[in-house]
């Protein structure tokens, strides 16, 4: 069986709310089928409407959304057949367990004991049999949240939505639901298109991950290439941790370029510019830059700290370098640990190729 | 180890139990203090006047006040034959002392309520007790007898004896169009005169319908306003609240305008052709009128409980009900409507419960098929002046919500309403 790689597609969709402003503007995005992907962004950035329009509860301003090759934007949302988790659960408080799920199958007229089958199978998935005749208020919030999941799989939907379901959970409960998550689409192969604006959350499930911020999307790429390589500053200031130095390309050649910062010179990997005279932005991950490195590396300089912070399993340090007194280390905490003192000079080093020359923010 | 060995002391040495309540009961006083005006004003203002109502309606001492010899004697009188001598002597004493106090007349009307004929017959006797002609040496029955034949009839002996009880729910029998018969069974009064349980029925058919019309109407609207975004529900809620703010005889004078038939609603009728000029609908003085009315005016009350649970339902239940794969309607029918149910409970109860004792509006615009038994009530308060029976149908009108009530709590049960 071949997977189509066009499963879910957004053609050249736009959406406006107001007639003033763009919520979306001119949104491309392919989804495989039985892909895990996830709409990553800060509130406001136009993932939720996106996700809204393919359930069918919002329709595209301009351009068409196709499901498996069929213009869905005129289809109501009952008949899509897509499966739906809310931010809110949205269980029917006056249904048990049992109910809510039987409630999908219940319109499509499924039989009785197929019914009792498929729910059994559904709960079996969330590892919550025998909670069938609860009601949800007599739920923990992980519970309400493994039942909403099992409710928009039961019907075997072809694609499953997911608007930030774990929102409402706490830290622990939300990391171990984020691999339940995870094990069940890889168990059952359902497409996932998820929404969040939590990074961590994105980088642990997803199998492609699109970044949209200002009703864009601002890159479209597996967890380990938008965290090694982001495309856009925006992109690098909001995945993870990122030193930046702002400065000017005074030479640039293929994999290599001189940034002139205030009052010194760094070499960075040029990604968005293209010649002599651009502004940047230079972004390099903390646990890029080593201290006191073996190897000979391209970057080196002396910087003085100025914070240490204990973190459990790894220490980081805010050093004063290059002019600027934001410049993040991560240490790990591991047996041969150096001393780190306060107004301590250190030598610090990075290869060019981490530093990544990017557009001006 | 021993039970007292477990008991947790404080560090003092006092029982923990004991210190507990001592420290509670602060708050147990002060709690009590802060509603004892509500129970206060509640027990003034609505226990008392319903006990009030309920001895006024099965009091009647009267008669027992004025006959107590006659009463005392009665007890050894079987009631079946003519009473004995004793009978008649403690009569014509009773009867005596009340010409006495001149309150004779007040006897003659209440016996004459309870057998036709009483007040002529005692005006006899009391016209021979005036000019002495009674011997009381020689034996009272048998010039008693011979002052009026009717003192020679059982029947009417047996009728002073049923009112000897100082209490009676004759009241309650006339409210039902029932009376208590010679024999002392109850019995169904003539057909022709059977209007009171005409009107209980149209009562509860009107505040039944009512109910119903609110509801149709209320329903839609209360979903808008919980729906619609901030700006226009506010204006929307104020619609809904605007005739709350004018006076209810504003409100059914507007009414009387609107539908009499020179009047804006048969005008209009009549310009667009729907009806000719000269065959102008009646729509007041009788049903119509007073279920426009009463439904306009009571709408507010089905609106604002139904509004306020409404406005709890997230919206994203029904967008999980579409999304799971059931129609509009089907989401609307199995999610959205079940979840409105404790509003449309409190709505319904609130709005019939109103509508069953209305009064103004079915006055005013109900006419003769309009009224209600509210307007018999007030009748009886002010034109015939016959309080106890006031009393009785108001009572029976309370017993009858309180019926709707636990029938209401049997079937949908009173924790699901909701009235905000």
């Amino acid at each position: 069986m071949s997977k189509n790689p066009e499963f879910v597609k957004f053609d050249k969709v736009d959406k406006s709310y107001d007639g003033k402003v763009l919520v979306v503007k001119d949104l491309q995005l392919d989804i495989a089928e039985g892909e895990f992907i996830t709409m990553l962004g800060p509130s406001g950035s136009g993932k939720t409407t996106c996700l809204m329009m393919l359930a069918g509860f919002e329709t595209p301003t301009h351009g068409e959304i196709l499901l498996d090759g069929n213009i869905i934007s005129n289809i109501p949302p009952h008949k899509r057949g897509i499966g739906m988790v809310f931010q809110n659960y949205a269980l029917f408080p006056h249904m048990t367990v049992y109910e809510n799920l039987a409630f999908p199958l219940r319109v499509r007229k499924v039989e009785k004991d197929e019914i009792d089958k498929k729910v059994d199978k559904a709960l079996s998935m969330v590892s919550l049999n025998g909670f069938e005749t609860r009601m949800p208020a007599q739920l923990s919030g992980g519970q309400q949240q493994r039942v909403a999941v099992a409710r928009a799989l039961v019907f075997d939907p072809a694609v499953v939505l997911m608007d930030e379901p774990l929102g409402a959970l706490d830290k622990n409960l939300r990391e171990s639901m984020q691999y339940e998550i995870k094990h069940i689409h890889e168990s059952i192969g359902v497409t996932v298109v998820y929404v969040t604006h939590d990074q961590s959350e994105a980088l642990t499930m997803s199998n492609r991950i699109a970044v949209f911020n200002d009703g864009k999307v601002q890159q479209l790429s597996d967890p380990a290439e938008l965290y090694e390589k982001p495309v856009n500053s925006f992109v690098a200031e909001f995945i993870g941790e990122n030193n930046t130095f702002n400065g000017e390309v005074i030479d640039i050649d293929k994999d290599k370029c001189k940034v002139k910062l205030a009052n010194s010179e760094i070499l960075a990997n040029p990604i968005s510019v293209k010649s002599k005279g651009e502004k940047t932005t230079v972004s390099l991950r903390p646990e890029r830059a080593l201290i006191n490195p073996k190897d000979k590396m391209d970057n080196m300089f002396t910087g003085k700290i100025e914070e240490v912070i204990y973190h459990g399993d790894h220490t980081r340090v805010r050093l004063n370098l290059l002019g600027s007194s934001e410049f993040i280390l991560k240490v790990p905490n591991s047996t041969s640990n150096l001393e780190l003192k306060v107004s301590q000079d250190i030598n610090i080093g990075w290869n060019s190729l981490d530093a990544r020359a990017l557009d001006p923010k | 180890m021993s039970s007292e060995a477990k008991q947790i002391l404080t560090t003092d040495g006092i029982p923990l139990e004991v210190s507990l309540k001592k420290a509670e009961r602060k708050n147990k006083i002060k709690a009590f203090l802060l509603v004892a005006p509500l129970l206060l004003f509640l027990v003034i203002t609505y226990i008392f006047p319903i006990g009030e109502m309920f001895t006024r309606s099965i009091d009647d001492k009267m008669i027992t006040n004025m006959l107590p010899k006659t009463f005392k004697e009665m007890e050894n009188w079987d009631g079946q034959e003519l009473p004995p001598e004793d009978v008649f002597s403690a009569f014509y004493y009773d009867y005596k002392a009340l010409v006495e106090k001149q309150e004779h007349g007040k006897l003659g009307q209440r016996l004459n309520k309870e057998k036709n004929g009483f007040n002529s017959t005692t005006k006899r006797l009391f016209r021979n007790i005036k000019r002495k002609k009674i011997d009381e040496s020689a034996s009272i029955k048998e010039q008693m007898m011979r002052v009026h034949k009717n003192w020679g009839k059982v029947e009417y002996w047996q009728a002073i004896k049923r009112t000897a009880p100082p209490y009676t729910l004759a009241k309650y029998l006339k409210g039902m169009d029932m009376y208590f018969a010679a024999d002392g069974s109850i019995a169904q009064v003539d057909e022709d005169r059977r209007i009171h349980r005409i009107l209980w029925l149209r009562t509860l058919e009107i505040a039944l319908f009512v109910t119903v019309f609110c509801f149709l109407m209320g329903y839609p609207i209360a979903h808008l306003l919980a729906t619609l975004p901030m700006k226009y529900s506010n204006l929307l809620m104020i619609c809904v609240l605007l005739p709350f703010w004018t006076s209810l005889l504003v409100r059914t004078a507007s009414w009387m305008i609107l539908l009499q038939q020179q009047g804006v609603v048969n005008d209009f009728f009549v310009m667009i052709g729907l009806v000719a000029d000269d065959s102008r609908p009646e729509m007041m003085y009788n049903k119509v009128g007073t279920y426009v009315a009463m439904t306009q005016i009571l709408l507010p009350f089905m609106v604002l409980p139904l509004y306020s649970v409404m406005k709890t339902i997230s919206p994203s239940l029904m967008r999980a009900g579409k999304s799971l794969g059931g129609t509009p309607f089907v989401a609307f029918w199995k999610v959205y409507f079940p979840l409105t149910i404790p509003g449309i409970g409190a709505g319904c109860l609130l709005v019939f419960i109103l509508a069953i004792g209305y009064y103004i509006t079915p006055a005013l615009v109900g006419g003769a098929s309009g009224t209600l038994i509210s307007n018999q009530i007030a009748y009886h308060m002010k034109t015939t002046l016959d309080w106890s029976f006031a009393s009785a149908m108001g009572l029976m009108l309370l017993t009858g919500v309180l019926v709707i009530y636990w029938i209401y709590n049997k079937l949908v049960g009173v924790d699901n309403i909701k009235l905000g």
